[in-house]
């Protein structure tokens, strides 16, 4: 590592004091995180600093998500600092989550005293060892001396190419010994040097595959988010005139009232995007990586279609789908390029058959007297109009959270995509309402995935975080069960599960409550719940068994597609036949 | 060290040499060796070692695998945050070498048989007691595997293999 100028205090500081002057160099405003022993010497530190704020979470694994949702929601890097032994193997989760889904955060976790490393000493863990496969890059650091450039490197390696987690073991003692602050201005690494412009061979060779064209299509993912290139894609659509389909990570990078928008791909993606992929003549994959949720049978999917790839990390290109003309580089970057070489396609049919398509099969759900999840999603959508972020968690709800909610801006879809991690949405809300002043903030989570991180209640309760919490509570582990239902036989084996009183369980943490039984009163709890100052919950009872369509089972192809049934279903109990409504929803 | 596949190998899989020159830092050794178990690459043989420059360690990796698995593992290689380099030698001209000590038990009788199968391999006998000899045998892993085939008939008590370490010939030609 190169050091050019420096900040340097004469001084004599400690690790610990070293630390924390490094995340202020570092504009580090907050910091979600949990004391204990191996770390009392930096929480020492932490005690008298205005410039960093620190949330105390109720669990690391909360931390961990708030620092993702932090991060997430801002673009900046997200900070968890634990202590040792069972304090770092509780963030493991949330590392594993940040990695799949290219999370810049940067975890410091505590560690026994050097001497005492191997020795099974009190709160000892391999951390290092344990989130090797899981993280960018970790380092243990072994002396002083090499703190403060330890972490300009962790938060550089977090941040640059493919973003990720990055881990920093801080041994006690290593953070009680003392020496000058000395903190490198810049950082040069001759083993780690990310690509961020594209090859101009590749970038002629897309181009000319652009002007063959016929019936193209943009598949966007995550990675159009992650470098901050939605109005450089916008622009790329609208002068090409390609129509655009993104990935669940990709909600928000196009907005989905736009002529050329298709909603989301893959295994719940809408039918017209999938059925678009399927017969286009050309598919441009930008910063999307092929997972298993968007292809199904990999040798199946897109099949007609000559296939270039941007994407900022090499391994990711010709992984899972061969590809015809890779470009690695950042996608901000490459779509800068590119844009001056294209021109305008005549997409005119193709657009009017995706049109056709759209009205023949939109998305759609049976409204009746009992409440649906799509149901409550739409509302909130029509209320907040794309200016909210939409936290999800796992299962049904965020299928059709992804479906029934219309995106328009970056940064307003958060969810666990690679890692699929219940308990995800609460902690990731209250890290999202710390980034986001602008927007309210909607966590929504089953009653599964609600009760895994319930204990961040205590902390939003705590610091008075503005987040809007829902439950779409059916009694079922929903996904579990509809592929029970769909693929088991009906054996619905143990993904009943029995709930506390949610409005009960708010309050009792001092949280306003509210409930939603019947479609009637929809509405007025969800008025209730954004006109409430601060924090509060609401519960929706909802059917107990809905699933979730379009859907492409795992490993298929396109041809298996199974549709939104188009009649109206039958009534539940309590209900009419006349009480059903078939409400239908399109994107673009 | 060898580890058998836990990746079924196709038809069109081959052996594979790839030189790594990467930071000698703390776990760099465990972050390539845990990245071929994580992603279930076949790893026949890996070797590491200081360079010229105290900073580096260079690695020697024997793998197997067709074209995209070993594409696959060069990328996943190269996104190692302490890879500088990384050079699969398989179509380059490059030189190999293995060193194996085999400790074999003797008689006064099949001793004299013993050490003409060294000489006649230009290996070494590097300790010697009644019962017992070692040799020691260098070269490509195909003579190491040659001479443990010769002695095979004899009663080997012990053998170590280091693994393949290999470098790019610079000309090619007669050396």
């Amino acid at each position: 590592m190169t050091q050019q100028t420096t900040t340097t205090t004469q001084r004599q500081m400690t690790g610990a004091e070293i630390f924390v002057r490094s995340l202020i160099e570092e504009n580090v405003e907050i910091v979600f995180g949990y004391p204990g022993g191996a770390v009392i010497g930096i929480y020492d530190a932490l005690h008298d600093i205005s410039d960093i704020k620190h949330i105390l979470t109720r669990h690391e694994q909360g931390a961990v998500h708030a620092a993702e949702g932090y991060a997430k929601a801002s673009g900046r890097p997200g900070v968890a600092l634990v202590t040792s032994g069972p304090g770092a193997t509780n963030t493991v989760t949330g590392i594993a989550d940040a990695y799949m889904d290219s999370i810049p955060i940067v975890v410091f976790t505590g560690q026994v005293a050097l001497k005492l490393i191997g020795n099974d000493a009190f709160q000892e863990a391999d951390i290092v060892g344990i989130t090797r496969p899981i993280t960018k890059h970790s380092y243990l650091v072994r002396d002083v001396n090499e703190l403060a450039a330890t972490i300009k490197e962790a938060f550089y390696v977090a941040t640059t190419g493919r973003p990720g987690p990055v881990l920093v073991d801080l041994p006690k003692d290593v953070m009680a010994t003392k020496t000058i602050f000395n903190y490198p201005k810049s950082v040069k690494l001759r083993s780690y040097q990310p690509h961020v412009e594209g090859n101009q061979k590749q970038l002629d060779k897309a181009v000319a595959l652009i002007a063959k064209a016929k019936r193209p299509v943009l598949y966007v993912g995550g990675g159009v988010i992650l470098s901050n290139a939605a109005e450089e894609l916008k622009k790329f659509a609208h002068k090409t005139k390609i129509p655009v389909t993104t990935t669940l990570h990709g909600l928000g990078a196009f907005p989905e009232t736009d002529e050329l928008s298709l909603g989301m791909l893959g295994m719940h993606g809408t039918w017209y995007s999938n059925t678009a992929v399927n017969y286009c003549d050309l598919l441009i994959a930008v910063g999307a990586r092929f997972d298993d949720r968007v292809t199904g049978k990999t040798d199946a999917f897109a099949p007609e279609a000559k296939k270039i790839h941007i994407d900022v990390d090499p391994s990711n290109i010709s992984k899972n789908v061969k590809v015809d003309v890779p470009i690695v580089g950042d996608v901000k970057k490459v779509l800068q390029q590119l844009l001056p070489l294209v021109s305008a396609l005549d997409t005119r049919d193709w657009i009017q058959t995706i049109k056709n398509w759209k009205e023949e099969h939109p998305l759609r759900y049976n409204n009746g007297k009992y409440i649906r999840m799509q149901h409550v999603i739409q509302k909130i959508s029509e209320l907040t109009k794309g200016k909210a972020v939409m936290v999800s968690d796992v299962g049904q709800h965020q299928m059709w959270m992804a479906q029934f909610y219309q995106y328009l801006y970056p940064r307003t879809h958060l969810t666990s995509g690679g890692l699929g991690t219940m308990g995800f949405s609460l902690p990731a809300s209250m890290g999202a309402a710390f980034a986001r002043k602008d927007f309210p903030i909607v966590s929504i989570s089953g009653d599964g995935g609600f009760q895994m991180n319930i204990q961040e209640l205590a902390t939003i309760r705590e610091y008075n975080v503005p987040v809007k919490i829902i439950i779409l509570n059916n009694g079922y582990l929903g996904m579990v069960r509809q592929w029970q239902e769909l693929f088991w036989r009906k054996r619905y084996s143990h993904v009943e599960m029995l709930s506390p009183d949610y409005v009960k369980v708010a309050e009792a943490y001092g949280i306003p409550g509210f409930r939603a039984t019947v479609t009637s009163d929809v509405d007025d709890v969800i008025k209730q719940l954004f006109e409430t100052d601060g924090p509060a919950l609401a519960e929706f009872k909802v059917v107990k068994e809905d699933n979730v369509y379009p859907m492409i089972p795992a490993g298929q192809t396109y041809h298996e597609i199974i549709d939104i049934p188009n009649e109206k279903s039958e009534p539940i109990e309590g209900e009419e036949q006349t009480d059903l409504e078939m409400v239908t929803f399109s994107k673009g | 060290m060898s580890e058998t596949t836990e990746q079924s190998i196709g038809q069109s899989a081959r052996k594979h040499t790839i030189s790594l020159l990467l930071e000698n830092k703390f776990g760099a050794l465990n972050r390539v060796a845990g990245m071929f178990s994580a992603k279930g690459y076949n790893l026949d043989s890996i070797t590491v070692g200081p360079t010229e420059d105290a900073s580096l360690s260079r690695m020697t990796i024997v793998t197997k695998g067709d074209d995209a698995i070993i594409e696959q593992i060069i990328k996943q290689l190269n996104k190692l945050i302490d890879t500088l380099k990384v050079v699969d030698l398989t179509y380059d001209s490059f030189m190999e070498r293995e060193l194996a000590l085999i400790k074999i038990g003797t008689t006064s009788e099949n001793r004299p048989e013993i050490m003409q199968v060294v000489e006649i391999f230009r290996a070494k006998i590097i300790d010697i007691s009644h019962k017992t000899l070692t040799v020691e045998a260098t070269g490509s892993g195909q003579k190491v595997d040659a001479i443990i085939k010769m002695l095979k008939p004899f009663h080997i008590k012990e053998i170590a293999r280091t693994g393949r370490v290999a470098l790019k010939r610079e000309f090619v030609g007669e050396v």
